[in-house]
């Protein structure tokens, strides 16, 4: 086992906990990178361009995954859970439960071939917005890091009944373990970075934007891969009712945010500018699309983002409405029907497609990982700041520190800044061991 | 070198099907040992598994080979492991050379396979000839000066100077002015807990202060920077006395400075027409004057008016500084406690707003709705509004002071750039008129004091800072990190990193956040003791050098210099190998290690060559 001095337990292997374990590793640190998915990448490895500049997501995440996974001081534990951490700053006893995944991730080469051959077919795919499916061994995604396949226990029929087996006959690697078991490993590590990201809002929850009852109105984590050429519609827009391309389209801002009585009082912060970028690209697919985005404010305030929505209204002709907006019903050729208000009057207008701004949540697991670090949340259910002002990246647990979303709604820029930041305290942590041990 | 004799061995990947699937891969390695000086090939189901490698290294040693060829996925996940492979079996990992037969043929030719397996055999065709012509290089390790520097000592530049000494090494604050803390030294309070500013300042000096790594230089600038990562020699000028010193890596932190709006809104026509900073002097020196109606005027000079860009954090000062007013009024005028009255204030705007009332459920326009009639609740009214574009109360606790603004009846009037408020002083009177959007009509107010929030720009000496640094400003005149993504903290150029307002606007605990962002950066080099770039550099023939500069113009990574001859000169531990000197030489005079011209030229040959057999 590495000895605690040396090492730094990172949650989360989205871009903040990516970025941590990076610097760190680069300082000759051993990192302990703990990711509950079957890859790294976290929800930016999801998107499709990123603003505003529009640079390829995974294309500028996929080499820094590479570097992690292929980092001599990293270990990166797929898969894996935190169940307990004990002890306290510059010595932490911290245990992780990694799940059976089926498969080798020493043999496994990623060739595919044993997801061609599997019988069981037609499970949602979920990284894919369940837009697709998957059979029961898949790979996480194209670019997934591990580039390792998973079985689904739940769905596998060798795993269920006995029977199958196909993977394991196909696999030339021998790298299919039927008997693979979960395993409870134990780090000591002197410090430990969380950023376990956020979810995106479910707004079937809300009966406003007909989500779920109007089949043409996405979410905009549905939009990035429908967009996206790696994605199940291998980039073309189309609709769910008849895969027929949109020429009007309709964006909602502030979907469970800003409102109170989601719960989620308080605003996304990237919102405005993913549906900026998402009309952006609407355009570059479709010659001629229309689209309309309904805002409260449009915050467009970081380096470049006035400027880019500016370009959005005079190149892209995309047209912003101030208003609130919901989704009442649609038409009998499938267009829902989004009603809003223009100087004091409400106005009515049907568009091809409606794409839901969707708000970005804490992660449902926070309640229960705050619990095992003995952290404390804010009210919100976000990782609490020991003081935003001062010490924005200290939890209220010495030792502990929060990078990303998981400590409050941010971007990719000060997620990865965040990530950093938090690697600069766990060094300083290791120091003072080294100091005073 | 060029007459030992070449012994290439080859190794072909099928990476499962991915390649195999649509190339011949028997086909390509059969082609292949009839290329010159080829004297093993072999194929793998997959070279990057154990039994690959193994089979990669026994062959180096059994075939005495001393060139590696590895046709297979891509080198930019892959090229590492094969050289490290190589050097492994005790061959220089710069006699290894990448053929990309996946992502750039079977993955792009999946229905066309004859043309693939041809496409794939000019690929190693090519390759070949470029790894006849490689040569071994070696890797220098440059030592690291076990220091940095911090240029700037506002809540950044200190926050980034406290992680760096708490990692273990020497820091120098270099803050020109003559006391610590920078843009902060303005402000009366900061906005989350409404604490006082100076209270918050003196627990991060105190901090600075107290920590023996720490050196800080008041009244200091850094007037020259020469060198590379790991190594700067610099000067710092005190009041005019010069000291060198040595650094390792150096922080950029200098900070920002109010833009002053010029022939805007009325701005000095009345001591009552001030900007946010000014008000906020106002209220720290308790020198507020008598109010009863006080307006904020949004996005002065900023978002197009003159500046391009929104300035981030003018809303949440607004914001902060009306609350203020709403629930602090007393307080802020010092006058608590001295039984001083203010008195209540009857509302002047006109006409009157009796029919005014909010459209739709919570407020169809969701923002920046003008809430409901009414001054502060308790005691004293006084009428606030903030005429505002958008309202960027961004994340968790800017909207939910948002909302308790609106609770304690601060209004805030939208207004379009088609439509902005007209502000005039009519004897010593302020106006505003302005169009409510929601009314759909013209009105007018009286205020006593009008607050104009004004961006914060770019310092005076930015330009001066990036041309001894070379580091790039933006369009916007702030300093632009590496990549605005992915390196939100670094430059280009190594060893030099950038936090804070400096880097464009940004809020407290952003800007500490950034400021312990770069010392985490900035400590890597230090932390390593060493810095060990690629050997793929470039090189100055100085017999063939003119030394017209050309060179020095185009290195994005300030690696080339004029040396005592007046020749260019390369610093090989900040080249990058980018080639932006070799193709700029005039005169020829520099080659890239590994991409000479003889190398890509040999390799533009053979992809003209037909493939044969």
């Amino acid at each position: 086992m590495e000895k605690a001095e040396s090492s730094v337990l990172v949650i989360g292997g989205g871009v903040a906990g990516i970025q941590a374990s990076l610097d760190l590793a680069d300082k000759g640190v051993i990192v302990q990178l703990v990711e509950k998915e079957p890859s790294i990448g976290g929800k930016m490895a999801q998107l499709d361009k990123t603003f505003p500049t529009n640079d390829c997501s995974i294309c500028i995440l996929a080499p820094k995954m590479a570097d992690c996974y292929g980092h001599p001081n990293i270990n990166v534990w797929t898969m894996s859970e935190v169940i307990g951490l004990e002890g306290s700053k510059g010595n932490f006893k911290a245990k992780v439960l990694k799940k059976a995944r089926y498969v080798d991730e020493n043999k496994c080469t990623g060739c595919g071939e044993c997801l061609e051959k599997c019988p069981t077919k037609g499970l949602p795919n979920a990284w894919e917005q369940n837009l697709t499916t998957r059979r029961a061994i898949y790979m996480a995604f194209m670019q997934a890091v591990p580039r390792v396949a998973i079985i689904d226990p739940e769905h596998c029929r060798f795993l269920l009944e006995g029977k199958c087996g196909v993977c394991k006959k196909v696999c030339k690697r021998e790298a299919i373990d039927y008997d693979m078991k979960d395993v409870e490993m134990e780090f000591n590590v002197a410090a430990v970075v969380v950023a376990t990201g956020f979810d995106v809002w479910d707004p079937t929850r809300s009966t406003e934007y007909g989500y779920g009852k109007y089949p043409n109105v996405f979410t905009a984590m549905e939009y990035e891969r429908i967009i996206n050429a790696a994605g199940p519609t291998h980039g073309h827009i189309q609709r769910r009712s008849d895969g027929q391309e949109p020429v009007t389209m309709a964006y909602i801002q502030c979907v469970g945010s800003r409102n109170p009585r989601t719960g989620h009082p308080y605003c996304c912060s990237v919102c405005c500018m993913h549906s900026t970028k998402e009309s952006m690209l609407a355009r570059e697919h479709i010659e001629g699309i229309k689209s309309t985005i309904f805002y409260k404010d449009m915050r467009a305030c970081a380096k470049g983002f006035n400027e880019y929505v500016e370009r959005n209204k005079r190149d892209y002709g995309v047209e912003y409405i101030n208003s609130d907006a919901t989704v009442q019903g649609q038409t009998e050729k499938g267009n829902p029907i989004v009603s809003f208000d223009v100087a004091g009057k409400s106005h009515q207008k049907e568009f091809d497609m409606v794409v839901l701004a969707a708000t970005l949540v804490p992660s449902k697991g926070n309640v229960e990982l705050a619990k095992k670090l003995g952290v404390e949340l804010d009210e919100f259910h976000f990782f609490k700041m020991q003081n935003r002002t001062l010490d924005p990246i200290n939890s209220s647990r010495p030792g502990v520190y929060l990078a990303g979303y998981c400590a409050g709604p941010m971007d990719i820029p000060e997620s990865v800044a965040m990530g950093s930041a938090a690697a600069a305290k766990a060094m300083e942590a290791l120091v003072q061991r080294k100091v005073f041990a | 070198m060029s007459d030992e004799e070449k012994r290439i061995g080859v190794f072909i990947c099928h990476c499962g099907s991915n390649i195999a699937g649509f190339i011949d891969v028997p086909a390509v390695t059969e082609y292949v040992k009839t290329l010159p000086d080829v004297v093993f090939a072999t194929r793998n189901l997959y070279t990057c598994a154990d039994d690959g490698l193994t089979s990669i290294k026994e062959s180096i040693k059994e075939h005495k080979l001393n060139r590696v060829v590895v046709a297979a996925c891509t080198p930019r996940t892959h090229a590492p492991l094969f050289q490290g492979t190589c050097q492994e079996a005790g061959l220089n990992k710069y006699l290894f050379t990448f053929v990309n037969i996946r992502d750039q043929c079977s993955w792009v030719h999946m229905k066309e396979k004859e043309k693939a397996t041809e496409k794939a055999k000019d690929l190693l065709r090519m390759g070949v000839a470029r790894a006849r012509l490689l040569q071994a290089q070696d890797e220098v390790k440059v030592g690291v000066t076990s220091a940095a520097v911090v240029i700037g000592g506002g809540v950044a530049g200190m926050s980034a100077a406290l992680s760096i000494a708490d990692q273990g090494f020497p820091v120098r604050l270099v803050e020109k002015e003559s006391e610590l803390g920078g843009f902060v030294r303005n402000l009366s309070s900061v906005y989350q807990e409404r604490e006082d500013a100076g209270a918050l300042l003196k627990t991060i000096i105190d901090r600075v202060r107290s920590n023996p790594n720490i050196e800080v230089l008041l009244n200091s600038e850094v007037i020259s920077a020469d060198g590379f990562v790991g190594n700067y020699d610099i000067i710092i000028d005190t009041k005019g006395q010069e000291r060198n010193d040595k650094v390792g890596v150096i922080v950029l932190a200098t900070g920002t400075r109010e833009y002053i709006p010029k022939g805007l809104y009325g701005y000095g026509q009345s001591p009552n027409i001030v900007t946010l900073t000014e008000f906020e002097k106002l209220v720290k020196e308790r020198k507020l004057p008598k109010l009863s109606s006080v307006a904020f005027i949004q996005c002065v000079g900023s978002r197009g008016q003159d500046k391009s860009y929104c300035s981030r954090i003018c809303c949440n000062v607004s914001l902060k500084n009306a609350m203020n007013l709403a629930e602090n009024y007393k307080n802020m005028r010092g006058l608590e406690g001295t039984g001083a009255v203010v008195e209540a204030a009857a509302p002047k705007e006109t006409p009157s707003e009796g029919g005014e009332r909010r459209h739709g459920r919570r407020g169809r326009r969701g923002g920046a709705e003008e809430s409901e009639e009414g001054g502060a609740s308790e005691g004293p009214k006084l009428e606030i509004v903030i005429f505002n574009r958008d309202i960027m109360a961004y994340g968790v606790d800017h909207e939910l002071m948002y909302n308790k603004a609106r609770e304690k009846k601060v209004r805030l009037v939208r207004y379009t750039p088609k439509n902005i408020p007209k502000v005039s002083v009519d004897s010593g009177k302020l106006v505003i008129d302005y169009w409510h959007d929601t009314l759909q009509m013209q009105r007018r107010m009286t205020p006593d004091l009008i607050v104009l929030a004004t961006p914060v720009t770019s310092q005076a000496d930015a330009k001066e800072i990036s041309m001894m640094l070379k580091v790039p400003l933006g369009q916007d005149g702030f300093f632009l990190e590496a990549h605005v993504k992915l390196r939100p903290v670094d430059f280009a150029t190594d060893g030099i990193y950038v936090c804070g307002t400096c880097k464009g606007p940004a809020d407290i605990p952003e800007a500490v956040s950034q400021g312990i962002a770069a010392a985490s950066r900035a400590s890597i080099p230090l932390a390593r003791g060493f810095v060990q770039p690629e050997a793929l550099s470039a090189f100055v023939d100085s017999e063939v050098c003119s030394g017209c500069g050309n060179c020095i113009e185009v290195c994005p990574f300030t690696a080339i210099r004029k040396n005592e001859h007046g020749k260019a000169e390369v610093t090989i531990a900040a080249c990058k190998g980018c080639g932006n000197c070799g193709a700029t030489c005039p005169e020829n005079a520099i080659f890239m290690n590994n991409y000479s011209d003889e190398q890509l030229l040999a390799e533009a040959k053979a992809a003209l060559q037909e493939a044969k057999g």
